[in-house]
């Protein structure tokens, strides 16, 4: 029963071990399959695409419909971005493209699969930022597949009857824009929330709160309240989808385009900054 | 060749691994023993760079792993085999881990064929049993062909067939040359596989030598004895100086005599005997009598929680 030990001359597995050069495109390719062996990417991701254009296509031909009987002041205050961008859409948006974001991350440290990854990677924030930077770029294309169709096919509606702008309008532009990127901002930031709470289901509820309860709580009447509310991404998007002429509704203290564009770039890099550190530091 | 120095992990007030110094050598199947909660997973999760030591260090043929960009050339480590997405299936699973370490996309199909799952290896991991997910966290082990592998409790979950497979391979990996360290909390699953023996108890090493040696420990063999009279008996045998216990079954099991003596007592005092007879020593008996006093008894409310 007690083997012989080998022969030393056996041992030579160790003593060579033929590596090729670590490169971060494989780091990104392992999380570009890992995203798309999931079936819940698929159901997110057809979430987002579906709500957005199923919403603007139903505000849009109420707009039509509706057109004849609307009055000359009315047609003078439309707003055609509202109907390629309705706030339900923006809901289901938001709600699944920060839930992919998180669950991209918070499952796999529910599941315990981070400690597999960690052990075949040991370079952990590369991990983290190959994982951010593929979810991050799947977000932004369909995001802008999204936003793109979505603005399309609700200005042709509202053309049918004179309303539609085309993209080149410098107001539809930026509104798409913002609208295509609000989806890979939001979903980082449930990444950055994810790796922070480590729950799945928490992750979901925190990241939701944060990014779409906290604007019904935060008012605009007095100027800190007014700074905290234009720092919430929702909020920076809603800036950006707003035409100039609404802009006396925003209360004393109006938010800036500019302002509106650093929190859809602070929020990202804050967040992917704090899933950085959180798996750096903590035991898995 | 994985060096353990000093190596110390504390959680707040808990320390569950104290001050381990041991050498992990290639060639041999090393098994790693000791009760639950003895600290042989946090001890494996130091290896692996996963936990922070408090303080000492650990090393893989010189380096520590943790500085390793990536890990699979150089460790293969299943450590749960529950820690995988159970929404995956069983091929993405590897190949994303492959295609991270630079591996080429038919060593998957490879180290499936070898553990015996390339038949399911489109379903998700969710439907499988416990000892698939097993052969699973093996192949994944295997994937980078490393020089170290380390196994976490592997037998868990495997039917006798999986059992034997397991063991065979673990000694061809270290007729390979390879270190294998493998952790059980049973003496019975590694006695067959393992030539090398590193036991812990309470986080601290207790022994690290040979299967050879460790056998050696096992102590002078209890006497075993059935009597229609044994409350009798057992009373006479303790008056004697014997250390006596009465199992469930009736039997007496009795230390510190020989069975010649014991049948001489009973002789003497004219008890009937059913049966007498001398244990073999075990190696798991020897386990449980080295590490008895290391066993955390959790259910004890007094120790450590209240203060």
């Amino acid at each position: 029963m007690i083997t012989t030990a080998p022969a030393p001359s056996r041992i030579s597995v160790a003593a060579h071990v033929d590596e090729p050069g670590a490169r971060f495109r494989d780091l990104l390719g392992a999380e570009w399959i890992k995203l798309w062996s999931l079936r819940s990417t698929y159901a997110s991701l057809s979430l987002i695409i579906v709500s957005a254009i199923g919403f603007c296509v139903y505000a849009s031909l109420a707009d039509y419909r509706n057109w004849p009987s609307y009055g000359a002041d009315r047609r003078s205050f439309f707003d055609p971005i509202r109907d390629a961008f309705p706030q339900q859409a923006y809901l289901f948006v938001l709600l699944a493209a920060s839930s992919v974001g998180a669950t991209a991350v918070a499952s796999e440290y529910a599941t315990g699969l981070i400690r597999t990854s960690l052990a075949a990677v040991p370079a952990r924030r590369a991990l983290i930022a190959a994982k951010i930077m593929v979810v991050a770029g799947v977000m932004t294309i369909v995001g802008a597949i999204a936003a793109g169709s979505a603005f399309a096919i609700s200005q042709a509606i509202l053309s049918g009857r004179g309303a539609g702008w085309s993209i080149t309008h410098p107001y539809a532009l930026r509104a798409t824009a913002a609208s295509a990127l609000i989806v890979p901002v939001v979903s980082v930031v449930g990444m950055g929330i994810g790796a922070l709470v480590r729950n799945t289901a928490a992750t979901i509820v925190t990241t939701t709160a944060v990014l779409l309860l906290m604007p019904f709580m935060v008012g605009t009447n007095r100027h800190w309240e007014a700074v905290l509310n234009h720092s919430l991404p929702v909020m920076a998007w809603e800036r950006l989808i707003e035409l100039p002429q609404f802009a006396r509704f925003d209360g004393p203290y109006p938010a800036s385009v500019t302002g509106a564009w650093i929190v859809f770039g602070a929020w990202p890099l804050v967040a992917a900054a704090v899933a950085l550190i959180a798996v750096r530091r903590r035991d898995v | 060749m994985i060096e353990l120095r000093e190596v110390t992990k504390r959680y707040g007030a808990t320390t569950a691994v104290d001050r381990l110094s041991v050498t992990i050598r290639p060639g041999h199947v090393t098994g790693f023993l000791g009760p639950n909660g003895a600290g042989k997973s946090t001890t494996l999760r130091m290896i692996v760079g996963l936990n922070a030591p408090s303080s000492g260090s650990v090393t893989i043929d010189g380096t520590r792993f943790a500085d390793r960009p990536r890990g699979l050339r150089h460790v293969g480590a299943l450590l749960d085999a529950a820690d995988v997405h159970p929404g995956r299936s069983a091929y993405a699973h590897l190949a994303a881990l492959a295609t991270s370490n630079r591996i080429r996309r038919d060593r998957v199909d490879e180290v499936l064929a070898e553990v015996g799952l390339a038949t399911v290896a489109r379903r998700r991991i969710g439907e499988f049993s416990l000892g698939m997910k097993q052969r699973l966290g093996i192949a994944a082990a295997l994937l980078g062909d490393p020089p170290v592998l380390l196994f976490d409790e592997p037998f868990n979950g495997l039917d006798p067939e999986g059992v034997q497979w397991v063991r065979s391979l673990f000694r061809r990996l270290a007729a390979d040359g390879r270190t294998v360290f493998v952790s059980s909390h049973f003496m019975s699953e590694i006695e067959h596989t393992a030539d090398h023996l590193v036991v812990i108890g309470r986080g601290r090493l207790i022994a690290d030598e040979s299967l050879a040696d460790f056998a050696r420990r096992a102590t002078a063999a209890p006497i075993v004895v059935a009597s229609p009279d044994s409350g009798r008996l057992a009373q006479l045998l303790a008056g004697a100086g014997a250390r006596v216990a009465r199992g469930a079954d009736g039997l007496l099991t009795v230390g510190g005599l020989s069975a010649a003596a014991v049948g001489q007592i009973a002789l003497t005092h004219q008890v009937l005997l059913h049966e007498l007879r001398t244990q073999q020593p075990s190696l798991e008996a020897a386990f449980l009598e080295l590490t008895a006093a290391t066993v955390d008894f959790t259910a004890s409310p007094t120790e450590g929680e209240t203060r």
